[in-house]
């Protein structure tokens, strides 16, 4: 069986995060680039089913620019097989719906039997990647999984919502999105470490996807960023100094705001 | 509480500019251990002990191991998920031959990532330690069959690994043991007898415990000639590798420890347990000594590992702790950090640190070159300095464990006395380090009886005259390199004048000397330690950056001028003599 995981390289969760206010993209200088965490996620879940069985292929795939490559290392060290990289300068700055394109042409040029990703990006949030992969590869799509079972022919799962918890299943292949309730990646063995170096990967370009971009329009975004404008810093709070009406003054201020 | 930092950025400088590892990398056998992979190795070692063993450091103290009715030893809280962790990662293995399982990375290597496990966790740390030093007795000296049958699980970690040397009555006298080992006509051995202080004898981490048993055959020779090498596993190893019956050693109890509580330190009880051969009858000495210089290297590290954490958490406390306010400040009270003393106090460490780590460090580049470089001379020489090293480094960096964590203590005033802070931990944990694997005081014997005395004292002369090396590139260096220059060459001096002395006395007066030697060890690392900064210092400027150059530029600095003229403040005790250590008679001393 041949999983591919999607994989995103973000800027670090869990230091500052900046847009470049010129080109309202991501200002990839401002902090560490990292996988995402909910990509490691999804990566485990592929490995756990390889664990049980060897003769499962994990794929990794992502799109970035040419930096991504000491991510999928990483991923790579945690024991996947080989990677996938779809690089291209005309794809800096894609929307979700170019990403989605870029992702399934990829996953069609490499084949598979499953596709897992993350629910959504820590840092685009889109959420939509996963289901519009699905779409496009005209394949069932599983979502939310807070949990995944995956045998030779179909994915399983539970899916909580706020009325229940379902139990889903689709036959492969299918794309699923899990959730941060799946465990936490592995540690990287440091064999694992030292066979990344090694392990195979793939570049494709968009010509080598046979995708050509709008030449009506500057980046292959279809979304387009009219304006952009900085964060106001933060303004000083309202101190509340009890001399017997702070009940009331707390009341009306919290009225004032629209939270009560 | 602060938490661990993995230190990672500070070995890679000192394995990149100041202990040559490169050129060690440049040898046949290590050609895929060049420095980039290491240090990548290293970030994620780092980035493991962080989230996985540190968290275990706490539990191990409060909550220490135990040994319930039915005999069995329970480790602390998560120290058994931590260790399943560490075996699947597999870090314990990347110094250990390919052959059976290990990365075949330097020795120098595995110190570093000993490192970084001893300072997220000391008393977890020893676990792998001691099952490295009996997987090193098995790889020189065990027969194949005992090396298919048990390494390839001992270097993974699955099976653990202990060395029962003390007795009673038979401590820093290894001779005196008296367990007993009796040939059967299998040609396994029943061995009986008790051993102490056996540091994880029992516990429940690993599935299976691979003992290291000291003991004697009968009509062997008095002392250490008649001590034989054996391999007692807890579980009788069926010939398919699996487990099999329970052998005949049992703990009789857990001691109560100042510190290290998660380390279970066993009294353990040989009734007619089975044990296989090492090597021949009475050759036990011989693959002790193989150990030994490794595991001292390792026990020197340990004490500037844990005073490395014991750093963090000061530091940290330093900048955020408020009281009164300091020259010039208005206002809000100061960070304690701005207060001179407490300056005083945490450069002192940094400093220590940073020069005891490039000790160590240098020590296992060269035990690395004593069996991988290519030519025979360099092998032989780098032994004999591995020989000088080894005693210097236990002592000095297990006596700076013990000092550096009483300052980081200090800087926490009263909170550091009160356990809720960790810094207490730290103090008691690495107080074991300077009495274990032969106390300081051995070590400066060592030095002065066995070590000086190599080639008539050309070893050691030879070694000192490199150190004076450095000084000419610090009169090259510019200004800022003056005082690094003129302090360590009048410490060389005082150091040259001690070994002078002590060449001088040694064959006729060893009282003289053993009284001088824990002074004259003194001196020793205190010159290592500055002339390892001052190469650091002359190595900033090749990093191209000018925080790391001027960081690397003020530690020396500061050492030269404020710490190394201690060493010259010790000549006279290293050389006085006997006279006053035996001027007064045992009941003298008692009034």
């Amino acid at each position: 069986m041949r999983i591919v995981v999607l994989v995103k390289q973000v800027p670090d969760t869990y230091e500052e995060r900046k847009l470049d206010v010129t080109t309202g993209l991501l200002d990839r200088r401002a902090s560490d680039a990292i996988i995402d965490e909910i990509s490691e996620r999804a990566i485990e879940v592929a490995l756990k089913h390889k664990d049980s069985d060897s003769t499962t292929e994990v794929v990794l795939l992502s799109m970035g620019p040419a930096s991504l490559t000491a991510s999928l290392r990483k991923g790579l060290s945690f024991g996947a097989d080989s990677a996938v990289h779809v690089l291209d300068d005309g794809l800096g700055g894609a929307d979700l719906g170019w990403t989605s394109t870029a992702l399934a042409a990829a996953l069609a040029t490499t084949g598979y039997d499953l596709v897992i990703a993350g629910n959504e990006s820590t840092d685009g949030r889109g959420g939509m990647i996963p289901a519009m992969v699905a779409e496009r590869l005209r394949v069932p799509h599983l979502t939310f999984l807070d949990s995944v079972e995956i045998t030779v022919d179909r994915a399983s799962g539970l899916r909580e919502s706020e009325s229940g918890t379902l139990t889903v299943h689709a036959m492969l292949p299918a794309v699923i999105s899990i959730t941060e309730r799946v465990p936490e990646v592995r540690f990287p063995n440091f064999k694992g470490i030292l066979g990344a170096k090694k392990k195979p990967i793939t570049v494709l370009t968009l010509g080598d996807l046979g995708i050509v971009p709008d030449p009506q329009l500057a980046s292959v975004g279809r979304s387009v960023i009219v304006s952009t404008i900085e964060r106001p810093p933060r303004a000083a709070g309202v101190k509340v100094v009890d001399e017997g009406n702070a009940g009331s003054e707390l009341a009306e201020f919290l009225a004032t705001e629209h939270l009560i | 509480m602060s938490q661990f930092r993995p230190q990672v950025s500070d070995i890679a400088f000192i394995l990149e500019h100041v202990v040559g590892y490169p050129e060690l990398a440049k040898l046949p056998g290590y050609e895929h251990a060049d420095l980039d992979t290491v240090v990548e190795l290293l970030e994620q070692c780092g980035e493991f002990m962080k989230e996985v063993v540190a968290p275990t450091n706490r539990a191990g103290d409060v909550d220490g191991a135990r040994r319930e009715a039915d005999g069995t030893v329970v480790t602390s809280p998560g120290f058994k998920e931590a260790y399943r962790q560490y075996v699947d990662a597999g870090w314990g293995a990347v110094p250990l031959p390919e052959e059976f399982g290990g990365g075949d990375f330097p020795r120098t290597v595995g110190l570093a990532i000993q490192e970084l496990v001893t300072t997220a966790n000391m008393a977890f740390a020893l676990c792998p330690l001691l099952t490295q030093g009996a997987i090193e007795a098995l790889l020189h000296y065990g027969s194949d069959e005992l090396k298919s049958r048990y390494l390839p699980k001992m270097v993974t970690g699955e099976w653990a690994g202990t060395m029962n040397l003390t007795e009673p009555q038979a401590g820093s006298d290894v001779g005196a043991l008296t367990a007993r080992a009796i040939k059967r006509d299998d040609g396994t051995y029943a061995i009986t007898g008790q051993k102490i202080f056996i540091t994880y004898g029992d516990h429940d981490m690993a599935e299976q415990i691979v003992h290291l048993v000291l003991a004697r055959v009968p009509g062997a020779p008095a002392g250490t000639k008649g001590i034989s090498c054996f391999i007692v596993p807890k579980f009788l190893v069926n010939d398919d590798g699996s487990l099999g019956e329970r052998n005949g050693v049992e703990t009789l109890s857990l001691e109560h420890k100042l510190g290290i509580h998660g380390s279970p330190t066993c009294v353990l009880s040989y009734e007619d347990a089975t044990g296989y051969l090492i090597g021949e009858e009475n050759f036990g000495m011989r693959i002790m000594f193989v150990m030994m210089n490794s595991a001292r290297l390792s026990v020197g590290m340990q004490g500037i590992a844990v005073a490395e954490r014991a750093y963090q958490q000061s530091l940290d406390y330093a900048i955020e702790r408020r009281q009164g306010l300091a020259i010039g400040a208005t206002g809000r009270d100061s960070a304690i950090i701005e207060f001179p003393d407490v300056r005083r106090m945490l450069m002192t460490q940094k400093a220590y640190i940073a020069a005891g780590r490039s000790l160590m460090l240098l020590n296992a580049v060269y035990a690395d070159r004593s069996t991988h470089d290519s030519h025979p001379a360099a092998r032989a020489r780098a032994e004999e300095i591995v020989g000088l090293l080894t005693p210097i480094s236990k002592a000095f960096g297990t006596d700076l464990g013990n000092e550096l964590t009483s300052i980081a203590l200090q800087i926490h005033g009263g909170m550091g006395y009160i356990e809720e802070t960790g810094a207490a931990q730290y103090y008691r944990d690495v107080r074991i380090a300077a009495i274990y694997e032969g106390t300081n005081g051995i070590q400066a014997a060592d030095l002065v009886g066995r070590k000086l005395g190599v080639r008539d004292g050309a070893s050691v002369l030879e070694f000192l005259a490199s150190m004076r090396e450095v000084l000419p590139e610090l009169a090259e260096a510019g200004s800022d390199f003056d005082s690094i220059r003129e302090g360590l060459d009048e410490q060389l001096t005082a150091l040259e004048k001690a070994t002078g002395w002590m060449l001088k006395t040694g064959r006729a007066d060893p009282n003289a000397i053993l009284s001088g030697s824990a002074p004259y060890l003194r001196m020793w690392g205190l010159c290592l330690g500055g002339w390892l900064l001052a190469r650091s210092a002359l190595a900033g400027p090749a990093t191209g950056d000018p925080a790391q150059a001027n960081t690397q530029l003020a530690m020396a600095r500061f050492y030269a001028e404020q710490l190394l003229p201690a060493c010259g403040g010790l000549l006279g005790a290293a050389t006085a003599g006997s006279r006053d250590l035996f001027a007064l008679t045992p009941e003298q001393l008692a009034r």
